[in-house]
């Protein structure tokens, strides 16, 4: 009776934006789950200390593997080329990533800033001029699209191309993994590479084609999987993280308010909401030996995947775990991933998402909720709500 | 007030002074290259992991066990690494030398 109570007065306080833990008890039972994908089946460490030390460990657990196989569900049947330098080990990975490290740094820099300030202020001012506003579409998914105008380094224009292809690059209504849909992405990506080719400019693309790793040039499918990467990586992601991030200060005005007067702690509101949001569940490696993991057996060729969302929730690393704690000091989040291959993009996101806080909390008294539609991931014994696929809300004007 | 040097890997020298903070927050005022910060200071990135001239091992406050988990994954980690980020300048600092670990 009890129980049954508890979980009535769950459903009653849950709110829309909360993001459930649903590793909770396998987390602490024994550690990991399985997940079946396309005869290719996963063990998904759930536990952040092994999340940790299996990420640091390329050598038994590997990225380098056949393209798309780390990726879960898998891409193998619908891919051939390799992201780079995701899907690659130490030591080439390093190489490939040393070239790449300063231009994915350049957010730091005033004039990036100042363009991303002008972007997001105007996708806001955009949405406070409606009633209503469907955040994943009208809202996340411009956003996301023309900042990555930014990283790239291409005409703002181009934007209006991503946006047209919809929220996910690789997932359509129909099934979770889309050929067609990808094809569109690759072969665009074809086409600006040989755009480049022709007429080099500033851009990422020109860069990567004058760059040398190996003691040669950077061949045309390099260039592609690093541009695959960086189109399909920044997706999904930093639309779940603006899309939740929006829920979440709905249903939390006085969070809102914090941020306006206690600026100081928006980088710490950050990583918190990374940490909470966790916008990518996890990821693959491929076992290289027959080893062990929390007590469970893997076998070579098997593979593991390294729940950044579960490690996220851990308790034995943080005090209050499904609380969102807007400045919570000590934060080791696995939210961008860990160790040789922890996201490229990180800069880029986390300044997005402080340019959004701060230009909410400078434009924005309050957002309504009227509607929504949670998306809820399954990975085996696990439903996951990663975000929405719909979110109707109203944003109020600050007076 | 603490007067620290920040030795960079490309042997570039930086002296900082400050009496209050983190030293990662002085070496990134002072753009001190190797230093990125890229968490801000909560201990997720180890991006601002320098390594500490042994006779100021003793004057330190201990790490904590977070950062010490944190340290066993960092390059160059050493029985002399720690994260500036979780160092707060105090008096006891005056005269220190840190090498940039990455």
């Amino acid at each position: 009776m009890e129980i049954v109570f508890t979980a009535f007065i769950n459903i009653q306080t849950m709110k829309k934006s909360a993001l459930p833990d649903p590793f909770e008890k396998a987390r602490l039972e024994k550690g990991f789950g399985e997940v079946e994908d396309q005869d290719d089946p996963v063990v998904m460490l759930l536990r952040h200390k092994d999340v940790r030390k299996c990420a640091h460990n390329w050598k038994t657990f590997q990225s380098g593997a056949a393209p798309g196989r780390i990726v879960v569900p898998s891409e193998v049947k619908i891919r051939d080329t390799r992201q780079i330098p995701f899907e690659l080990d130490p030591p080439e990975h390093r190489e490939y990533r040393d070239l790449l490290e300063d231009w994915f740094r350049r957010p730091l820099q005033a004039d990036y800033q100042a363009q991303l300030q002008e972007q997001i202020s105007a996708v806001i001012e955009t949405a406070l001029d409606k009633e209503s506003v469907e955040v994943v579409g009208e809202f996340s998914l411009p956003l996301q699209s023309r900042a990555l105008t930014l990283l790239l380094n291409t005409p703002y224009e181009e934007a209006e191309k991503w946006i047209a292809w919809g929220t996910h690059v690789f997932r359509s209504e129909e099934s979770a993994l889309d050929a067609d849909k990808a094809n569109i992405l690759y072969d665009y990506i074809d086409q600006a590479i040989d755009k480049a080719i022709e007429q080099p400019g500033e851009d990422l693309y020109s860069l990567l084609l004058a760059s040398e790793a190996q003691g040669r040039k950077l061949t045309k499918e390099e260039v592609k999987g690093t541009m695959i990467l960086t189109f399909a990586g920044g997706r999904d992601t930093v639309i779940n993280a603006v899309t939740n991030s929006i829920a979440y200060f709905a249903e939390h005005p006085a969070s809102l308010q914090r941020l306006r007067e206690e600026p100081e702690i928006m980088g710490r509101a950050v990583e918190e909401l990374v940490r909470y949001f966790a916008p990518l569940t996890h990821m693959g490696r491929v076992v290289t030996e027959d080893t062990q993991v929390c007590e469970h057996a893997v076998k070579a060729d098997s593979r593991i995947s390294l729940c950044w969302a579960s490690a996220n929730r851990d308790p034995s690393v943080f005090e209050n775990p499904n609380e969102v704690i807007l400045d919570r000091k000590m934060n080791p989040h696995v939210g961008f991933g860990f160790s040789h291959h922890k996201c490229l993009g990180a800069t880029h996101a986390r300044q997005l998402l402080k340019t959004l806080l701060c230009v909410l909390v400078e434009k924005v008294e309050s957002i309504d909720i009227q509607d929504c539609t949670e998306n809820i991931e399954q990975w085996g014994e696990f439903n996951r709500k990663v975000g929405f696929d719909q979110l109707q809300v109203k944003f109020n004007p600050l007076k | 007030m603490a007067k620290i040097t920040f030795i960079t890997k490309d042997q570039e020298t930086i002296v900082a002074e400050a009496d209050s903070g983190s030293v990662m927050e002085l070496a990134v005022e002072h753009n001190v290259k190797g230093i990125d910060a890229d968490c801000g200071g909560v201990c997720s990135c180890a991006t601002c992991h320098v390594h500490v001239a042994a006779d100021y091992m003793d004057k330190l406050e201990e790490a904590g066990d977070i950062e010490k988990d944190m340290l066993e994954f960092a390059d160059n980690a050493t029985a002399f690494s720690r994260l500036s980020c979780q160092m707060k300048i105090s008096e006891a600092m005056d005269g220190m030398v840190l090498n940039v670990a990455n």
